[in-house]
């Protein structure tokens, strides 16, 4: 408690002080960007944060540093607005604790997203595949630059051991740079040219479906996240994504590191709130394509492919829990294919043998 | 006052709006009148009240014009019939108009913007929108085909829902008016088509005159003629006036839009000035836009429009009908110039008679909206036929 107060106290004296009336020690420096930090925040607020942040600093003379903290929010077509409802729920950690308020994604923002989907999904489905591969390869840089951070993240929201945090990043940095490799090669593996009966050269290639919605894995926030949306976003899809709801913090945090890396706002929306309450309103969606069910199950997800049924979209549901720790296979990049194949004329076949081609 | 009420009904004649309107709410309508009068004699002084014959007869033909008969002045209450006697009087009155407060009009226009209309309201508010369109193709790559398939759009906007309304008229450029006439026979869709040199307006009047004549000839219900902005900001009033009297006499009973191209008239004053000018050369609407300049139409501007029609009315008892045109694309703009008209103008103008909104691609964001409505869930441009 003595503590406490000190360090009360010594946030008021801070937001008190002016810049001019610093100490002059040789840490003055430092101080001196701390107390107008502390000055520019409203006294009330900084001695409510100071009291929350370690007081040992305080007691001996020194000002801590006053933490930010985070709004976390949605990220619809390249921005980060709050939700269109203003709702926001509680986020708690492993053991219960408050760890922040999240945006609670509407009906509204969900339609939002995917008219941001669909007005970036021609450009990125036009991309060369090498440059969507500089993109994903990008953003695998930008989440390295951050891996720190997101290991923390991890420790704190979902109570990983600091090794496996430690390796789910590293897993997930992976993951990318695995999908980065694939966009220009996916064309290659699953289109082919087809042996036919006729004067036609017949070849098939595999495009992309257009705007998916994805519900993410529940349980695993970050890798299985990256899992979801790198595979849609590979063959040039674009995602609208419903986040794990109870653990939606990692997933605000790639938002940054996607608007970040040089991927085209409105490739991937990120929506933190309910796939119950969302779920429906992306099913039935005459604009949208085709749905990732991963992170529903149950009931919710018969009744989500139902939905879907109306619209007649492609429904991609996991056999089993999947385990994103192991090598994707190649089951989520096809999902969200669509087969173009053009069978050309080649004139018919000459009597002297052979044809155009 | 009784004098002048006689006056009034005496000079509407058997084809004017005016009795009609004007006389259900006389008494509210006289003391608007003397309102806005006082309001507008206040910046020009007092202008005697001149015998309209005598102002039309007096008023020499402008010199471009020298080959054109003279047009029918429009029917004018005393009080204004003065302004248009000349060149100075126009710019005394167009000046004495009260200045637009910008901040005022932009606050009240984003403030009427937040309302929200919903489920039923929003639906009629919808058929309502859809049936107001003008759709409009007006590109130099506009082959007769394209034509045919805006008309066969005008004339049923959602093949799948026979219930949604027709829009009000399309919107093609002269030479393809004949096209557009012989799909929309029998429809009673409008045939609207832009002339005068559009979009930019820089011809001479014989040659504007003549690109009006076209469209009429080739069936056109209303003419949509652009103004000479250029002479407009030099000042000449006189001669815009002049030109848009002249091409609404070439109209004769066709209706006339009047393009202000608020988009380059700089103030929302010169727009309060441009609205006023057209009307009172005869306009049957005013029209925001070409659609070819940014900006188009923006809902302050369509609020300063607004604003002149409905005291127009109050002051003429004509009612002149108010387009939008450029730049809405959305059901959700298209609802908000509808609050606009309800709160500004009056309930009057909710009707495609005297609202209409230029536009190509609102029309499918309109029907999505209206299958949203009906169906409880989100459509999209896949399901919508092109025009």
């Amino acid at each position: 408690m003595a503590q406490r107060r000190t360090s009360t106290a010594t946030a008021k004296d801070a937001a008190t002080a002016t810049p001019a009336a610093a100490p002059t020690k040789a840490t003055s420096v430092k101080k001196t960007a701390e107390a107008v930090t502390a000055v520019r925040t409203s006294s009330r607020r900084a001695a409510a944060r100071a009291v929350s942040s370690d007081a040992g600093g305080g007691a001996n003379g020194v000002i801590p540093a006053v933490p930010v903290l985070k709004t976390y929010k949605l990220y619809i077509g390249g921005k980060f607005p709050r939700s269109e409802s203003g709702r926001t729920y509680p986020v708690r950690g492993p053991k219960g604790e408050f760890l922040a308020n999240a945006a609670q994604a509407s009906r509204k923002d969900a339609r939002d997203a995917v008219v941001a989907a669909r007005k970036a999904f021609g450009g990125w489905a036009a991309a060369t595949a090498y440059n969507r591969g500089q993109v994903i390869y990008r953003i695998a840089e930008m989440l390295q630059g951050r891996r720190a951070q997101f290991v923390e993240l991890l420790v704190t929201a979902e109570g990983y051991p600091a090794k496996t945090a430690a390796a789910a990043v590293d897993a997930s940095i992976d993951r990318l740079v695995h999908y980065a490799g694939w966009t220009d090669k996916i064309a290659q593996v699953f289109g082919s040219s087809n042996p036919v009966a006729g004067p036609f050269f017949s070849f098939s290639t595999p495009e992309p479906t257009g705007v998916v919605a994805a519900f993410a894995p529940q349980d695993d926030s970050l890798l299985g996240l990256v899992s979801v949306i790198a595979p849609i976003i590979t063959s040039g899809n674009a995602a609208v994504v419903v986040t794990s709801e109870t653990r939606p913090l990692p997933a605000v945090t790639l938002a940054e590191v996607l608007a970040t890396s040089d991927l085209p706002g409105g490739i991937v929306n990120i929506l933190t709130g309910s796939a119950a309450e969302l779920g429906t309103h992306l099913a039935t969606h005459a604009d949208i394509n085709a749905l990732d069910l991963t992170g529903v199950d149950g009931e919710l997800r018969t009744a989500l492919a139902r939905d879907a049924a109306g619209t007649v979209k492609r429904v991609y549901t996991p056999h089993r829990t999947p385990d994103f720790t192991r090598q994707p296979g190649t089951a989520r990049l096809r999902a969200f294919l669509e087969t173009k194949t053009v069978w050309h004329p080649t004139g018919a076949v000459s009597l002297a043998g052979g044809s155009g081609y | 006052m009784t004098l002048f009420r006689g006056d009034l009904a005496h000079r509407a004649g058997p084809d004017s709006a005016i009795g009609a309107i004007a006389m259900p709410c006389w008494c509210a309508q006289l003391h608007h009148i003397c309102r806005v009068a006082a309001l507008y004699d206040r910046g020009m002084g007092s202008p005697a009240p001149v015998a309209l014959g005598d102002a039309t007869s007096t008023r020499p033909p402008a010199t471009s014009a020298a080959s054109v008969a003279v047009p029918p002045r429009p029917v004018l209450p005393p009080h204004l019939a003065g302004v248009t006697a000349d060149e100075s009087a126009l710019r005394r009155f167009l000046h004495g108009l009260p200045g637009v407060d910008p901040v005022g009009v932009e606050s009240r226009a984003a403030a009427l913007a937040t309302r929200s209309i919903k489920k039923g309201s929003k639906l009629a508010a919808l058929d309502l929108a859809i049936s107001m369109v003008d759709l409009t193709t007006l590109e130099g790559a506009d082959t007769p085909g394209k034509v045919k398939s805006l008309c066969a759009k005008a004339r049923r906007p959602d093949p799948d829902d026979p219930s949604t309304p027709q829009v009000a008229a399309v919107c093609v450029y002269p030479d393809r008016v004949s096209i557009a006439a012989a799909e929309l026979a029998g429809t009673g869709i409008g045939i609207a088509s832009v002339a005068t040199a559009f979009p930019s307006g820089r011809s001479s009047l014989s040659i504007k005159l003549a690109d009006t004549r076209l469209a009429i000839e080739s069936g056109a219900t209303e003419v949509d003629m652009v103004i000479d902005r250029g002479t407009f900001l030099a000042g000449e009033y006189g001669r815009v006036f002049d030109e848009i009297a002249a091409i609404k006499a070439e109209c004769g009973q066709t209706r006339l839009k009047v393009i202000l191209e608020t988009g380059e008239l700089a103030t929302y004053d010169n727009v309060r000035r441009a609205s006023w000018l057209a009307m009172l050369a005869g306009a049957d609407f005013i029209k925001t836009s070409t659609g070819k300049v940014s900006p188009a139409a923006t809902l302050p501007v369509i609020h300063v429009m607004l604003q002149a029609v409905r005291d127009w009315r109050a002051a003429t008892g004509r009612q002149v009908a108010v387009k939008p045109a450029g730049g809405i694309r959305t059901a959700k703009d298209a609802i908000r110039f509808l609050v606009a008209v309800h709160e500004v103008a009056g309930a009057e103008w909710l009707d495609p008679f005297y609202f209409r909104f230029g536009a190509s691609s609102l029309l499918n964001d309109l029907i999505m909206q209206r299958r949203k409505q009906l169906s409880g869930h989100y459509w999209g441009p896949d399901y919508v036929t092109v025009a």
